[in-house]
């Protein structure tokens, strides 16, 4: 052993020494990032919430059309959307912010209030022709930061053979009464009623939402009577089986599957599961959920807004607008939104969308009575009230505690 | 999870040294040539820089997140103010903290007892080796194979409250549903019963290649003085196999209390934070809402570090007396 170290040690020592050096400031120089962006001027940096769209989709096409429009190369990344807002943060303490940034509407006041976006009067976008309900969810103590690319929200999907085998004819649900009605007789005819997503997470509150608007209730008071009153029509619904005890441990995709075992009558799903609905093999139809007496209830707005990241470099914005300009632009919107299986944020472009397929006429109605989750300048106050808001919906559903103790735990908690 | 399990081989395989010192063999004298000192620095800066790199630097820098008060805001322009232990003071006043503790070490004993004892049975089953037996053990791994997003969605599944497998079971024998997953007197015995599962063939394995160096003769002795196999386990194998028993524990107990992919995938903690551990909780106010808390996301991650540590330096504790005796 000694004798093997002998000699060879010093240049053998020598060279990992080398070695570690090397491969340190080359990580180093690499960490750097903005210095590599600076260099290459030419190229602007996409970040999207779309990883269903590969190299050579509807959507690359576009972001490479309009680079070649603006007169610059596009480099795309695209995120699983839960992922983007923590990626977009901790970009941004590095100084690496992506040029423009495609991002999913209650996160935008949260990446405004970090001083991540640029606001519209900094960026001179464009937002005039947006439907104001849905700017609403982009805006942020009197700023605009960004334009959406396209809404979606939640309706009621039904399946036409369960409830005439019921015998419930749809144009009487008009209400919740009349819903709660319709859910008997079909549990009478041996069908299982409604399926929803009250999960523990974002998605069950932007699920419960319709309901406790719709029952006029708001944000700022979980705890109010309307609040209670949506949480218990959940909450007899599930004691009474007209809704599955799995709904609380539902995404809104496990929620869709129970729908289309083609046993429910009912399913609150979103504008993006038309393309399934039709691969369903059954008849369905669309209603817009119905207030607590009568009327639609407001539906949060889901759907991405596309926005510009503050840069070092304030040259670049003139390009990265023309880009954000280019994919919002009527024309695109139109072919963008029909990808997505979206609702386009302009009127001119729903009613374009309309005229090609009826069948989304519900949907577009849905929209335009539609609500932003951040809007009611609630902004960043938004996620806590959320969070409060799924942790009452399970702990009511769940039976740990009463709707009522559990909206005013939850009050006195999100203030 | 791989990093943390190359780390703690690691430490096994350091854990000897002590031993073999005690066990006589003075100091061995200096034989080697002077060497450069600087040579030996030389050596030492790969193991040195990685772990600093890989380690200490992350370490600080969860401990400095845990001391100071992050916004959105402040993360981003990197001016958060030093709050000394603020977060700390408000994970303890929060009142997920109490069930979050007792679930950690309710999960963490049950998971524990379970996985060693099956694992030990089957090893010892095992251990007698019958035909097939290899096959067979193979196919126990499985479960350690197997992506934990996998195992974990296929778990529930099965217990699913209206078309999973176990409460079909369940009806036929005449027993009604249970809400697996969506009861809060239930969740957490369900994802306690998976991560068994789970655990399961981490123990059958060491514990097995444990009994592989104990001397086949000890059992011929005892087989001769005429002990049972009862006898023959309570007094041959258990006592022989107690440091192998001892790291399995240990290296068990990192595992159990740091899981997470498996109670995130099943119930999320929920329903009610009924399930809640200090695991997903860290997630949960790091990553889990639209408006990340760093700072006590760090805090209560960090307290999961110092229990680890704690039980590291037990066993360390453990290893050295034993040693010496």
């Amino acid at each position: 052993m000694n004798s093997f170290l002998g000699r060879p040690r010093p240049t053998a020592a020598v060279l990992l020494v080398l070695a570690v050096a090397t491969t340190a400031t080359a990580c180093g120089s690499g960490s750097g990032g903005s210095g590599t962006k600076a260099a290459d001027s030419g190229t602007y940096t996409v970040w999207d919430p779309y990883p269903q769209f590969t190299k050579g989709s509807a959507w690359t096409d576009l972001l490479d059309k309009c680079g070649t429009a603006a007169g610059v190369k596009v480099k795309r990344t695209a995120f699983d959307t839960s992922d983007l807002a923590n990626k977009t943060l901790l970009a941004a303490q590095q100084g690496n912010s992506p040029d423009v940034l495609v991002v999913d509407n209650p996160v935008v006041s949260t990446l405004a209030e970090a001083g991540v976006l640029t606001t519209t009067e900094e960026n001179k976008l464009d937002t005039s022709k947006v439907d104001p309900n849905l700017l609403a969810a982009g805006q942020s103590g009197g700023k605009t930061y960004g334009t959406p690319i396209g809404a979606n929200t939640l309706a009621l999907y039904y399946n036409k053979k369960v409830l005439e085998g019921a015998g419930v004819d749809i144009a009487s649900v008009k209400d919740w009464p009349t819903l709660t009605a319709a859910l008997a007789k079909v549990k009478k005819a041996g069908k299982k009623g409604i399926t929803f997503s009250a999960i523990g997470t974002e998605e069950g509150s932007f699920q419960f939402l319709p309901w406790f608007w719709g029952a006029g209730a708001q944000l700022t008071r979980l705890d109010s009577a309307q609040g209670q009153s949506a949480l218990s029509l959940w909450k007899d619904w599930l004691k009474a089986g007209y809704a599955p005890n799995s709904v609380l441990n539902n995404t809104q995709t496990t929620s869709w599957q129970e729908f289309a075992t083609g046993d429910y009558a009912f399913a609150e799903n979103g504008t993006w599961q038309l393309a399934n609905a039709r691969k369903a093999g059954f008849a369905y139809g669309v209603l817009p959920i119905p207030g607590a007496s009568g009327g639609n209830a407001p539906a949060p707005t889901g759907g991405e807004f596309v926005t510009l990241p503050a840069q070092k470099d304030t040259a670049r914005y003139t390009t990265s607008q023309k880009l954000a300009g280019c994919l919002t632009s009527t024309q695109n919107l139109y072919a963008t939104d029909t990808t997505l299986s979206y609702v386009a944020p302009t009127t001119e472009v729903q009613d374009k969308q309309v005229a090609a397929e009826a069948e989304l006429k519900p949907w577009v109605a849905a929209v335009r009575t539609a609500k932003g989750r951040t809007s009611d300048d609630l902004g960043t106050k938004y996620p806590k009230i959320s969070e409060q808001l799924w942790k009452a919906v399970q702990s009511a559903l769940s039976g740990s505690k009463s709707p009522k103790d559990a909206l005013t735990e939850a009050q006195s908690a999100a203030k | 999870m791989s990093t943390s399990r190359s780390q703690l081989t690691i430490r096994t395989t350091q854990a000897p040294p002590p031993r073999t010192e005690s066990r006589g063999a003075a100091p061995q004298p200096r034989r080697r040539p002077a060497s450069p000192l600087w040579a030996a620095w030389a050596f030492l800066a790969p193991v040195t820089l990685y772990l600093g790199l890989f380690y200490a630097y992350p370490l600080y820098r969860n401990l400095d997140l845990s001391l100071r008060d992050y916004t959105v805001r402040s993360f981003v322009q990197g001016d958060a103010p030093f709050t000394g232990l603020a977060n700390y003071r408000k994970i303890l006043d929060d009142p997920t903290f109490a069930p979050a503790l007792l679930h950690t070490a309710v999960f963490t004993a049950v998971c524990l007892v379970f996985q060693y004892a099956i694992g030990l049975a089957l090893a010892v089953f095992f251990h007698q080796n019958f035909r097939l037996s290899a096959t067979l053990r193979a196919l126990f791994l499985v479960p350690w194979l197997l992506p934990l997003i996998v195992s974990a969605s296929t778990w529930s599944w099965m217990l699913n409250s209206e078309s999973g497998v176990v409460n079909t079971l369940l009806g036929a024998l005449g027993v009604g549903p249970v809400n697996w997953l969506t009861s809060p007197s239930w969740s957490l015995t369900s994802v306690i019963i998976a991560n068994i599962w789970i655990g399961v063939p981490f123990n059958l394995v060491v514990l097995h290649s444990g009994l592989q160096s104990i001397p086949a003769g000890l059992y011929e002795a005892a087989a001769l003085d005429g002990a049972g196999a009862w006898q023959r386990f309570w007094r041959i194998t258990f006592p022989l196999l107690r440091p192998v028993s001892a790291i399995t524990l240990l290296l068990g107990l990192v595992y159990t209390l740091k899981v997470f992919d498996i109670i995130w995938i099943m119930t999320k903690g929920g329903p009610a934070d009924s399930s809640t551990t200090f695991a997903t909780w860290s997630y949960r106010l790091g990553f889990g809402n639209l408006l990340p808390a760093f700072g006590p996301g760090a805090a209560v991650g960090n307290l999961l570090v110092v229990a680890a540590l704690v039980f590291g330096l037990i066993y360390v504790r453990v290893q050295r007396k034993q040693a010496l005796s």
